[in-house]
């Protein structure tokens, strides 16, 4: 995640530690994924809970963009950040393959670079993925386009078999109501070289990139 | 003071490693399950002025980390 940030906007980020209680005056925070954090408990819970969390609460209330990826996602949906919880996916396996995602909503910080409906490629690598909440929740969510991100497969379809781990209406990533918060499961910043296979998950980044001074 | 805090899936959330107990129970040929859901147990051992004072010292940890509310329920049993 570091790297791709820096590599798409020249700058360095600055690195916090969970310990730390004072997050920096930053464009964007990023919670990046990678199971660095530890998943006892449940997966993100005790992550959720670090020092750290309680300057990112009164980032997020004052308006700073915070994107969660993967571990990232469930450590903001244990924070209460975000809507719903992630739970062990619905074949119990852990995956980690590509799949397809479309772009469901490109209003947003995170995803405005992208055309509406856009089909991309993008990795996920998770054994707790399965995007749940309660069927009023998931109604706000779908009302408000706040679904940013949804599974389907090659062709752009939503269907059961596009659909890795059982989430819930195929959600693979969604923003809060106020849209400076995006937490998803997949892993865009694995799929910016095209050495590695891809320049697919470029489009989370020229998008937040718009917005830096 | 001991305590036994019981947390457990909500009604209607989908528990696929309760499925998979499942299926394996039915594999080894146990008849009449209907359902089976998986839960977790957790022992806390907590100095308490009484049942009162533990009980919700206990409740407030269990909103604050144990148990996941959207999608899970907990019971706290004091159990001396």
């Amino acid at each position: 995640m570091a790297t791709a940030l820096e590599m798409v906007s020249g700058v360095k980020p600055v690195m916090v530690w969970h310990q730390e209680t004072e997050i920096p005056d930053v464009d964007l925070i990023a919670i990046p994924g990678g199971f660095s954090y530890g998943d006892y408990l449940r997966a993100g819970a005790i992550a959720a809970r670090s020092p750290v969390m309680s300057s990112l609460r009164d980032k997020a209330a004052a308006g700073v963009n915070i994107l969660g990826v993967c571990n990232g996602f469930q450590i903001l949906t244990e924070a209460g950040l975000l809507p719903g919880a992630l739970m062990r996916n619905a074949g119990l396996h852990f995956i980690c393959r590509e799949v397809h995602l479309r772009v469901e909503n490109t209003n947003s910080y995170f995803t405005r670079s992208w055309a509406k409906n856009a089909v991309i490629r993008c990795p996920i690598a998770h054994h707790d993925g399965n995007y749940f909440t309660d069927p009023d929740t998931l109604k706000k969510l779908e009302d408000q386009d706040r679904v940013a991100f949804r599974y389907v497969n090659e062709n752009g379809n939503v269907n059961d078999t596009s659909n890795p781990n059982g989430s819930r209406n195929n959600i693979a990533g969604i923003l809060n109501d106020r849209g400076n918060i995006l937490g998803m499961m997949p892993h865009p910043e694995n799929l910016i070289e095209s050495l590695h296979g891809g320049t697919d998950g470029l489009g989370l980044f020229k998008s937040m990139l718009e917005n830096v001074a | 003071m001991k305590a036994r805090i019981t947390i457990t899936l909500k009604a209607g959330v989908l528990d696929p490693q309760g499925k998979a107990i499942e299926g394996a129970l039915d594999a080894l040929d146990f008849s009449g399950i209907n359902k089976v859901r998986q839960g977790k147990i957790i022992d806390i051992d907590i100095d308490a002025a009484g049942e009162t004072e533990a009980t919700s010292a206990l409740t407030e940890m269990c909103e604050k980390l144990l148990a996941n509310t959207v999608i899970e329920n907990y019971a706290i049993d004091i159990r001396d």
